[in-house]
């Protein structure tokens, strides 16, 4: 049978890119499902999702079990990523798949703070962005969700479209940050 | 020339620049200035306005005079501070504000004439004829001013901007900067000490003290030591801080790479920062001020405290014999200093009667300098003693001592005025001024290094407090004091010409001028006489000119007050400030999923907002773009055609109340609409306007999908999130754009349901307007039966990541068919033949009525009804949309031409309308339009005339429907 042939959204980058002290690599979330609760169904979004083990997440974090997380991603807004949505929530919360819209990257490396505060304006020091924390910012100009997944290493989420000015703006500011003495 | 002494340059590194060509040896550690001197060259620079020879005045970031250029290839950077810039091997510095030369400068004929070239000489001389002013009087005047001059090309050069985040932002890093943040960083606050000068230490470089017992410079790099040992302080050398904002956000800039021979290409030449800080301590010190004496601007009268600054740190004597010129005790002090460092001090003149009797050198009382002899350089000064006689002396330096003034600059970004203190003879900053922050040391007017330890400590203390911290159990070293004691001499009365404003050549005649001729506010004597508008802001010149002011008057200086202060403190070079922004940089590029294949096709791109979409396609033969776009016109309307139209914006509406969602922000009912339909819909703005139309599909009772056009993708948004949160926050709905998610491609033509019946695994049989869920090659999509083009059209959307492959293939199917991909300029073509509108048409003052959309208008309410029913927004009058089809089918129309009555005057109050879109219609034969008709829709069958001045039309249009072709839509139904 005749089939789509898939291209990732970060097919064609020269990824990853690495400078003394950070690596930017390409990073799969899998799928990934928009998911906002209805009104009054919190509760309910929340034993839904308990086979899973996730909780709905607060602001500006974000919760992981078996391989699964649920990352907040605005407002009363979290991402699933690496699960599917459990039946049991339909028609408590609208689930919009997200899979494609998103060219996720990792960052790591010790100068990966210093790359950031040269592309987000945010405090994402560790106490104040500690693992599990994210954040909906501007890397530069393109919308992002970022999301700490250790204590070296921040993934970037930008628009699939806009994937190949964020790959050029994250090296450019890995390459100045190298470049100083 | 240099000293012996050891100083704080590395000698075991020597380091050459040129200056003007000529080769300057130095050391790594010198500026361009400390190796200018070392070399023993004085004449470095013109003034702006006499062009008169000017030398160092300074050893800081406060030099008026000593400001080059350097060069670097093809780029020139002007008025680069020689005072800061570091030298390096391959630095090329030119002097700049000189023809031919500074040796032989001919512009120095202005300072012959100085006399007529007063303050105002330009606002009473160049007053007629008055259209001279623009065309050749200030062109003349800025060639024959100005300092430096650009390259006028682009700054290539890669800058930076960041951000940075500290509990505590310490701005110095003189005695009482460092003794903050080491405070602060054993109580394991987060800290940023961030220092105009490439080494920490403030006036400890310059001047010879100890600090606990031993040299003050052992001391300081003991605590910078142990400051870069703490993994929560950022030293940042080269860094000033130019600006207090909103909320403890600093700016700051760092030099970066300027001081290197060869930096990396990667690396930024200089860096904006944004500090966000919770806390700061201003430590920014204060600057020595001259004295104004007639001849105080001749190359060799310096300031006291940068002779000291050269002899100590720089081991450079800027004289042979050397002059020193005090009104105050740190004067007295440097002159003991240099006589310690070796240099050779042949008198000390002190204006004070009471002054100590103690000197290194010998020492004349209550006597002042009223003169200065040199062509290019200092070779005697004359002297007044107490008894009144005058008499003139050799010397080629003039150490000068006027006193000190506190950098308040930043404190007073907060719209806030400094306070005087009469008792200092200074202004110091307000308390609170900044909040948040705290001023400590010699910026609140303290003198002794003691007392600027101390002044550190308490303020690290207090910025604890806030934080929350313990302040750590820290005794501030042994040091020594100097109580400051104030008798300032603004200016010695003599004849002759006494320079305030080095930088802008403002004498001391000029400033009683402006206050004689009226201008006696200080911000009117400012702007009169162009005091303290220079590129050191009247650093060493404001107070002067104040006490002036005040004493031509007859006010005090507290009464006279300052002018205001505003950011960059310190000059910041445009290119850094919009660091990233050139080019590609200002906006980034959104790409679809057929972009690549596009490209291959040799498409040109357009930009439609920030994404790109192929123009047209073009094919061997074609040499005009016109050919490919009609041929893809014709390709549509005879076979099948294939585009790519994802960068529509596609809205996920979902709740129980995503119905009425609709039925508020349409002025279409689409609660009613079933399951399986799309329909087009209008969306006004509140003002009654049309906002963006689009079409909207429910895919489920409670699950629609909106569809925006491409440039109102974002403002829709944000107004469906508008009326949720503010307007409508009751309604159960929920919204996230899926234009990402979606690769959308429009098939268009009569065999387009052949071309949709190969990929799709079972194709629905939809009517006009339907949608469905389908599949393509086992592919879970959507489709759309709709049309843009007014043929049988549908749309079919499959996740973005078979977006590429499925392009790929509906094109090469289409192309089997007898068809191809068309790109905008088709698609315009397409839609205007059929009088679908854009925002060419809806560009935000148009009315549904304008439109001739009135019918979609339901009769309850939606968002911009009230407003839409303002008088004058409907009714006879309005410019009402029309076709126009021009008389000549060769004759160009041109979109953004105007229409006017065939016989009637061309004028803009004739005017009758004008043209939104325009193109060749191939289907049609000739050249056709759309456009706003005053009561056009009444005028049908008429002629206007259009004017198009830009591109020399004038051609006779028919008025007409707006639709030219298949006007009742037959074959897009099917």
């Amino acid at each position: 049978m005749a089939s789509l042939i898939e291209t990732p959204a970060l097919a064609g980058h020269a990824l990853p890119v690495v400078t003394a002290g950070a690596e930017l690599a390409a990073a799969d979330p899998g799928r990934v499902t928009s998911l906002a609760p209805f009104r009054g169904q919190a509760a309910a979004v929340a034993a839904a999702l308990a086979p899973l083990g996730l909780a709905f997440p607060a602001p500006g974090r974000s919760t992981a079990a078996g391989g699964a997380r649920l990352l907040w991603a605005g407002r009363e807004t979290a991402f699933l990523v690496g699960a599917a949505p459990p039946p049991g929530l339909a028609g408590l919360a609208a689930l919009t798949d997200q899979s494609d819209a998103w060219a996720v990257l990792a960052l790591s490396g010790p100068t990966h703070l210093a790359v950031l505060a040269r592309l987000v304006p945010l405090d994402l020091r560790l106490p104040a962005f500690g693992p599990g924390a994210t954040a909906r910012t501007a890397l530069v100009h393109c919308p992002a969700l970022l999301a700490r997944r250790d204590a070296a290493t921040v993934e970037i989420w930008v628009m699939r479209s806009m994937a190949a000015t964020a790959v050029h703006e994250v090296a450019t500011a890995m390459r100045g940050v190298a470049a100083r003495p | 020339m240099r000293l012996e002494t050891a100083g704080l340059i590395d000698r075991t590194r020597p380091v050459a620049f040129t200056f003007d060509g000529a080769r300057v040896p130095g050391w790594a550690g010198d500026t361009v200035a400390s190796a200018l001197l070392g070399a023993g060259r004085r004449l470095v620079g013109r003034s702006f306005k006499y062009h008169r020879p000017r030398g160092i005045l300074t050893a800081g970031p406060e030099e008026p005079n000593a400001l080059v250029e350097i060069r670097e290839g093809a780029q020139r950077t002007p008025n680069v501070r020689a005072t800061v810039q570091e030298i390096h091997d391959r630095l090329e510095v030119r002097s700049q504000n000189a023809w031919p030369g500074l040796g032989l400068d001919l512009l120095a004929v202005n300072d012959l004439f100085a006399r007529f070239f007063g303050a105002g000489f330009y606002y009473k001389t160049f007053m007629w004829p008055r259209s001279w002013w623009e065309r050749v009087y200030e062109p003349a005047i800025r060639r024959a001013a100005g300092i430096g001059r650009l390259s006028r090309r682009h700054d290539e050069a890669h800058y930076e901007k960041a951000w940075a985040h500290c509990d505590l932002l310490v701005i110095g890093a003189g005695p009482t900067g460092l003794m903050a943040a080491l405070a602060a960083a054993r109580a394991g606050a987060d800290v940023i000490l961030a220092e105009q000068d490439f080494r920490l230490g403030g006036r400890l470089l310059a001047d010879r003290q100890e600090i606990a017992g031993g040299p003050a410079m052992a001391w300081v790099e003991a605590t910078a030591g142990e400051l870069a040992a703490h993994p929560n302080v950022r030293v940042m050398p080269r860094t000033t801080v130019f600006g207090a904002y909103d909320d403890g956000v600093w700016g700051a800039v760092e030099r970066v790479g300027l001081h290197l021979a060869a930096p990396p290409a990667a690396l930024a030449r200089e860096c904006v920062w944004r500090i966000a800080a919770r806390r700061a301590i201003l430590a920014a010190g204060a600057l020595e001020r001259p004295i104004a004496f007639p001849g105080n601007d001749r190359p060799g009268v310096m300031l006291a405290s940068a002779v000291r600054a050269y002899a100590n740190r720089w081991s450079v004597a800027a004289g042979r014999a050397v002059s020193v010129f005090t009104t105050c005790d740190s004067g007295r002090a440097a002159a003991d200093d240099l006589v310690a460092a070796g240099v050779n001090v042949v008198r000390v003149i002190d204006a004070r009667a009471d002054a100590s009797a103690l000197s290194a050198a010998p020492l004349l009382r209550e006597a002042v300098v009223t003169g200065t002899r040199g062509r290019h350089g200092l070779t005697a000064i004359r002297l007044r003693e107490a008894g009144g006689g005058e008499r003139w002396v050799e010397s080629d330096c003039l150490a000068v001592a006027g006193g000190w003034t506190p950098t308040v600059g930043l404190s007073c970004h907060r719209n806030n005025r400094p306070l005087w203190r009469e008792d200092l003879a200074a202004f110091v900053p307000a308390p609170d001024a900044v909040p948040g922050m705290t001023a400590a040391g010699a910026v609140t007017g303290l003198a002794g290094t003691a007392a600027c330890l101390a002044a550190g400590l308490a303020a690290a203390a207090t910025a604890l407090e806030g934080l929350g911290r313990a302040a750590p159990a820290l005794v501030p070293p042994a040091a020594e004091d100097a109580p400051r004691r104030a008798r300032p001499l603004w200016a010695v009365e003599a004849p002759g010409r006494a320079f305030l404003d080095f930088a802008n050549d403002v004498t001391t005649k000029d400033v009683r001028l402006a206050a004689a001729e009226g201008y006696a506010s200080v911000e009117h004597m400012k702007r009169y006489t162009t005091q303290g508008m220079a590129p050191d802001q009247g650093r060493n010149s404001n107070l002067g000119a104040l006490a002036l002011l005040a004493a031509a008057t007859g006010q005090g200086i507290a009464e006279t007050g300052t002018t205001t202060y505003r950011p960059p403190f310190a000059p910041v070079a445009i290119a850094a400030l919009g660091a990233g922004g050139r080019g590609k940089g200002f906006a980034p590029e959104r790409r679809t999923t057929s972009d690549a294949a596009s490209r291959e096709r040799g498409a040109p791109m357009l930009e439609a907002g920030l994404w790109y979409r192929p123009a047209w396609f073009p094919r061997s033969g074609e040499i005009h773009w016109r050919e490919s776009c009609d041929r893809e016109v014709a390709t549509v309307r005879t076979a099948v055609g294939v585009c790519d139209v994802s960068t529509l914006g596609k809205i996920d509406i979902q709740g129980p109340d995503a119905g009425s969602l609709l039925d508020l922000v349409y002025t279409g009912t689409f609660s009613t609409l079933p399951v399986g339909r799309t329909r087009y819909g209008l969306m006004l703005r509140e003002d009654g306007f049309v906002m963006d139309d689009g079409t909207s599909a429910r895919l489920a009772p409670d699950h629609f999908v909106m569809t925006t056009t491409t440039a109102a993708a974002g403002p829709v948004m944000r107004h469906l999130e508008f009326v949720t949160q503010a307007l409508r926050p009751d309604l159960d709905v929920r919204l996230i754009s899926v234009t990402e998610e979606w690769a959308q491609f429009a098939l268009a033509g009569p065999r387009a349901r052949l071309l949709l019946g190969g990929v799709l695994d079972t194709p629905p049989d939809l009517p006009f307007m339907g949608c469905a869920a389908t599949t393509v090659m086992g592919i879970a999509g959507r489709l759309f039966r709709i049309s843009f083009s007014g043929e049988e059209g549908y749309e079919i959307a499959v996740p973005a990541r078979h977006g590429a492959a499925l392009f790929r293939d509906l094109v090469a199917r289409a192309e089997t068919l007898g068809g191809g991909p068309y790109g905008m300029e088709a698609l315009n073509v397409l839609r205007i033949e059929k009088g679908f509108i854009t925002h060419a048409e809806i560009h935000g003052r148009v009315t549904v009525g304008d439109l001739g959309l009135q019918g979609m208008c339901k009769r309850g309410d939606f968002i911009g009804r009230a407003a839409a029913a303002r008088p004058g927004l409907a009714g006879p009058g309005r410019e009402e949309l029309v076709g126009l089809r021009a008389a000549d089918p060769a004759t160009a129309i041109a979109a953004g031409a105007h229409l006017f009555n065939p016989g009637e005057r061309v004028h803009r109050e004739t005017d009758q309308g004008y043209v939104t879109s325009s193109c060749f219609s191939p289907t049609v034969g000739g050249w056709i339009g759309l456009g706003f008709l005053r009561d056009g829709r009444a005028r049908i069958g008429s002629e206007v005339r259009l004017v198009d001045h830009l591109r020399q039309i004038d051609a006779r249009c028919t008025v007409t429907r707006p639709a030219f072709f298949d006007e009742t839509g037959g074959r897009m139904r099917g």
